[in-house]
């Protein structure tokens, strides 16, 4: 998906996902927008995945945090928002710091200026690592809503949360489609991860059934240019 | 080797050529072929002839013919004195451990017959630890092995060692490996062993092939510019085989690759013949013909199923059970190609199209290997089209031709893997590592750069943003010499050797079901020969009480499955596997949890393997054959009077030129053309066109390619504005779509995608993926996918996707098939608008819904299950 295209054939139309009363805006590109808020929220950037790879012998690229930096980037560009909150495992581990390049420390800082940006601790990241600018905390409430990085299973209605990297596989009779995706029963919100190197957990699979215990969730599939409402129904397992 | 009644045929060529040849075999030996009542075959006097002049040689005999005596020979005759030094002496390279398996075994015989000291043993993937150890301080004297396990004693510090007395390698099967990176594996291989023992020569067994040439110059050293060959030993042709095509009484499908409609008349034939093999080209049609063969088996005849998924255990015990004449027919998939000699085989049955003349001729070679006499074959087409290509093939059999695939140039992946190989073995010098690769033939034509990037890859990467140099697997030295950094990366090589990437497999696990079954509708194997080919015996489930509780795990293993099919199946789904109808429970880890089942439909694995395209030359033969009214009287009836349908209510595509149909059906516009080029070269023709297509505005919405035609479906009016002349059909078709669109469509295409996965996994970029290594998690896995997108965008020149790419090109897209279509059609296509569906169309249109979706229609597929969702939403 290039960004160009990303910009110019964005849907004008809503798509969006309402919790707890909150309607929020949700970009096909994997993220959030609290518009009355202005806040942009992504979930598991996972930056320097590729280099903690590299670190045992497995040499992948070394391009994903420009790439996921890029991304994020073109979001910024486009719904420009005041605050910008990470949901947690923005780091791909806690030697992530050692490791990020020059160059790409300094996007982050240029994406950060003049915005109030939250990182929200991740099993992965307790905390950024040093000289990377932001605030820090557990869990953020915003008007109803709460922001945390791992889903609690019986929490209270407004909660969206990262961590499980929810994906989900759609299929008709002329074939199957495996995409991220949010996956939310107007309750709470599991929201898909945003990192270059991030993949995806089925939704069916049984990590997310003690969330949903009640209603069986819709996946919020990201499609090239626009977010597609599919029922629990129509996604297959793995 | 051959079982005694394979060799103890006397051939009448054998005796005049005794004469002087005959000269170089100890007296031993000649006494030893005389006490079975042998005379020794001109092939194998003259290869050992070649052997005493140091030659290599390439021998080209049918099976049946004593072949494997013949590549031995030379090594036993040498090894009958005793040597100055013990150790190896002859090292054999099979394609299928099986193979060496049973070569081993049948080469004991004459070694203990004469008496000779030799000391054989195998080395495959089940040989114990302590075996390898032992192997390698104290080698026998002939080693039989697979080129993996060659690249791992290549890889070892002992190799030197090991290989410095080598005089001889014999590579069995040579026309099947060479296809394959396996065999750039292998040419590789030998670069090494020759500078390792240069005096060693090289035999190489194939069946025969379009250009011995290339096998010629793959068994000796290449210098640039300079093509060496080894000698040519060939041995006259045995009796014609008798081929067959099934006339059935039944209709005729339109479409379909089961053979449903035919399978009493198969089981006929079965029962009238001694042992039968009955060749599929999938898995999914082996478990579906075995299956439907067993509800109609009234005799209890013992016919067992073979093929790639099931437990290795289970294939071994059909197999033992075919050498020893227990079983009246095995239902098998190209597992059973190569030249193992299973027993008294008699008649084979080809059930679907031949898909090439080579081939089906090596599947009927597997019938009765006595060389005077003919093996009996029958064909069984499964669809109409299909009969086209039987007959074609039967001609091209008769007429003694061949179409195996042209040489391949090695693989940068594959090279990859090896250099890093080579570090483990001891320090190396890229000028030296250089030099010896090129004398491979796969890689005689390798630039220095592609050399040195893949050095660079192995090192660090091979990325532009130089990050990684404390990270490197490996490093140069001062003195100018490549190591390898530690232990792990040479511990990570061995875990990871080999080319073949499966797809991701899950095993097959039985436990019992949340729901018992209803009793047994369907026949099924006596008891009494359950244990033998069936996973277990199939019980009857009445009486047994309701299991409801949670899953257990802790059954049986049956086999293996393609992660990709069961991704489209359900819990509570049935499907054949093993020749059982399963039902999934659900997949845990990586396992799929099944149980026994009954049901009417089972769902049959759409897993891939062993899916060719029909080959460029028997497409030839069949459009002559279509476009031939006076050929028509050899075909059966049914076929007939539906080409006679077509010529009336269409045409036929005339030999040379290119039939494109249009016609409107529901709400859409259908395009249907017959290039006949195969299923390969019409998907990419498919995904281009309809890229064009789209930007012409005519909104298309899906194709569907098979072996013999296209079908695009579009909403615009395709045919209208051809007939107008608004659109011509040679722009439609131009050359230049293999351009610029066929470089956009190549980045997102999800072949190219599966490409790229398997490169990073030969080329070590990505691990294997190993049981028990999952645990951690599936989401914790890199994907692929996810690299190839980020690597793509920030360096599109990187060695594996230029290896991605060439792969996809030559193999997966058939490009240089479809470039040389569209050239020979340029001028000549025929536009025949039309009111509805042709008769001709009526296969292809049968198809759709069957493929999977990429691109633009991906989206289509989330829309619709979107307005679904609606519907539901708003009560309808």
């Amino acid at each position: 998906m290039s960004m160009a295209a990303g910009v110019q054939e964005r849907d004008s139309g809503e798509s969006g996902i309402t919790l707890a009363g909150v309607r929020l805006h949700v970009d096909p590109a994997g993220a959030f927008v609290h518009l009355a808020e202005r806040m942009l929220i992504v979930a598991d950037l996972h930056f320097e995945k590729g280099s903690a790879f590299a670190a045992r012998r497995q040499l992948l690229p070394p391009y994903d945090t420009a790439a996921t930096l890029a991304r994020l980037a073109a979001l910024i560009v486009r719904h420009a928002p005041k605050v910008i909150v990470a949901l947690g495992d923005s780091f791909h581990d806690m030697r992530a710091g050692e490791r990020i390049r020059d160059a790409d420390r300094a996007t982050l800082a240029t994406l950060q200026a003049g915005r109030e940006w939250v990182w929200i601790a991740g099993n992965h990241d307790p905390a950024p690592p040093a000289g990377i600018g932001g605030e820090t905390c557990d869990s953020l409430a915003v008007g109803p809503l709460t922001l945390r990085h791992e889903p609690l299973p019986g929490a209270a209605p407004g909660e969206i949360a990262g961590h499980l990297h929810p994906a989900a596989r759609v299929f008709s009779p002329s074939g199957s489609v495996r995409r991220r995706c949010f996956v939310s029963d107007g309750s709470r919100c599991v929201m898909p991860a945003f990192g270059a190197y991030t993949g995806g957990l089925n939704i069916r699979d049984v990590a997310f059934a003690p969330l949903f215990p009640k209603r069986r969730p819709t996946a919020h599939v990201l499609g090239m240019r626009r977010v597609y409402s599919i029922g629990h129904h129509a996604c297959a397992p793995d | 080797m051959n079982k005694p009644k394979a060799t103890s045929r006397k051939t009448t060529s054998g005796k005049a050529a005794a004469g002087n040849a005959a000269a170089n075999l100890p007296p031993r030996f000649v006494e030893w072929f005389a006490s079975r009542g042998w005379q020794p075959r001109r092939h194998q006097l003259e290869l050992l002839e070649k052997a005493r002049g140091g030659e290599s040689a390439l021998l080209i005999a049918p099976t049946g013919a004593g072949k494997t005596l013949a590549g031995f020979l030379p090594s036993l005759v040498d090894l009958q004195t005793p040597r100055n030094r013990s150790g190896l002496h002859t090292l054999y390279i099979s394609p299928l451990k099986a193979l060496a398996v049973d070569v081993a075994r049948n080469l004991e015989t004459p070694v203990a017959d004469m008496h000779l000291p030799v000391r054989i043993e195998t080395r495959t993937g089940d040989t114990s630890a302590s075996k390898r150890m032992r192997q390698r301080r104290h080698p026998p004297d002939i080693l039989l092995t697979t080129p993996e396990q060659l690249a791992l004693l290549l890889a070892t510090a002992d190799a030197d060692y090991l290989f410095s007395t080598l005089r001889r390698v014999v590579l069995d099967e040579l026309h099947s490996i060479v296809t394959s990176k396996r065999g750039d594996l292998l040419a590789l291989g030998l670069a090494r062993l020759r500078r390792i023992a240069p005096a060693m020569t090289t035999v190489g067994l194939s069946a025969t092939v379009r250009d011995p040439d290339e096998l010629r110059r793959y068994l000796v050293a290449q210098t640039p510019g300079n093509p060496a060959l080894s000698a040519l030993v060939t041995t006259p042709a045995g009796a014609a085989a008798d081929i067959r095509m099934l006339d059935t009484r039944e209709h005729l499908p339109w479409s379909g690759h089961g053979g449903a409609h035919a399978m009493a008349e198969i089981y006929a034939a079965i029962k009238s013949a001694r042992m039968s093999l009955v060749f599929v080209n999938t898995r999914a049609q082996a478990e579906a013909v075995f299956q439907q063969l067993w509800t109609i088996n009234e005799d209890n005849l013992s016919i067992a199923l073979h093929h790639g998924s099931l437990d290795a255990g289970q294939r071994r015990r059909v197999e033992e059970a075919m050498v020893q004449g227990r079983l009246k027919a095995v239902v098998c998939t190209s597992t059973l190609d190569l030249g193992i000699d299973w027993g008294d085989v008699d008649l084979v049955i080809n059930v679907g199209a031949p898909k090439g003349a080579s081939r089906i001729a090596q599947r009927i070679g597997r019938a009765n290997h006595r060389l005077d006499e003919p093996s009996r074959a029958l064909l069984v087409p499964s669809n109409r089209f299909e009969v086209l290509e039987c007959r074609a093939a039967i001609d091209a059999a008769k007429a003694g031709e061949q179409d195996t695939p042209p040489r391949r140039t090695g693989s940068l992946d594959v090279l990859c893997q090896h250099i890093l190989g080579m570090a483990c073995a001891a320090p190396f010098d890229a000028d030296d590592l250089y030099g010896e690769v090129i004398s491979a033939e796969p890689y005689s034509d390798l630039p220095r750069k592609d050399f040195d990037d893949a050095v660079d890859f192995v090192a660090t990467g091979g990325y532009a943003l130089k990050t990684y140099d404390r990270f490197a697997k490996i490093k140069r030295a001062k003195d100018g010499l490549w190591r390898v950094a530690n232990q792990k990366v040479a511990q990570s090589y061995r875990m990871n050797v080999g080319t073949i990437v499966e797809s991701d497999m899950l095993k097959v696990r039985l436990v019992r079901g949340r729901k018992q079954a209803a009793p047994a509708q369907v026949r099924q194997p006596s008891p009494v020969f359950g244990n033998l080919w069936y996973p277990a015996k199939l019980q009857g489930s009445s009486g047994k009480p309701t299991y409801t509780g949670p899953l257990t795990r802790g059954g049986r293993v049956l086999g293996q499955i393609e992660e990709y099919f069961l991704e489209t199946l359900s819990p509570g789904d049935t499907f054949l596997f093993g020749g059982e109808i399963l039902s999934l429970q659900g997949i845990v880890e990586n396992e799929a949890l099944v149980a026994r089942a009954n049901s009417d439909a089972p769902k049959v694995p759409s897993y891939a393997g062993g899916k060719f395209p029909l080959s460029t030359w028997l497409a030839q033969r069949v459009r002559q054959l279509l476009s031939s009214p006076q050929a028509w009287s050899t075909l059966p009836g049914q076929v007939a009077e539906w080409l006679e349908l077509q010529r009336h209510f269409s045409m036929l595509p005339p030999a040379g030129d290119l039939l494109l149909e249009t016609f409107p059906r529901g709400n859409r516009f259908f395009l249907v053309a017959y290039p006949f080029e195969g299923r390969l070269a019409h998907q990419t023709l498919g995904m281009l066109l309809t890229r064009r297509m789209e930007r012409l505005g005519l909104k298309p919405m899906g194709f569907v390619a098979n072996d013999y035609a296209i079908a695009v479906w579009s909403l615009g009016d395709v045919g209208g504005r051809l007939a107008s002349g608004k659109l011509s059909a040679d722009a439609l078709f131009g050359e230049d779509m293999l351009g610029d669109d066929l470089e956009e469509w190549l980045q997102e295409s999800a072949l190219m995608k599966r490409t790229f996965r398997n490169c990073a996994v030969v080329a070590g970029l990505i691990e294997r993926r190993y049981p028990g290594k999952e645990k951690s998690g599936r989401q914790v896995t890199i994907s692929t996918d996810l690299v190839y997108d980020v690597l793509r965008r920030h360096q599109p020149d990187h060695i594996l996707l230029r290896g991605a790419r060439d792969d996809a090109l030559t193999g997966l897209l058939d490009l240089s098939r479809l470039a040389d279509m569209l050239a020979r059609v340029k001028g000549r296509i025929i536009h025949k608008p039309l009111h509805r569906i042709s008769p001709l169309a009526v296969p292809i249109m049968l198809e759709i819904g069957r493929e999977p979706v990429y691109g633009e229609a991906q989206e289509h597929v989330l829309a619709e299950a979107a307005e679904d969702l609606v519907r539901e939403a708003l009560g309808e």
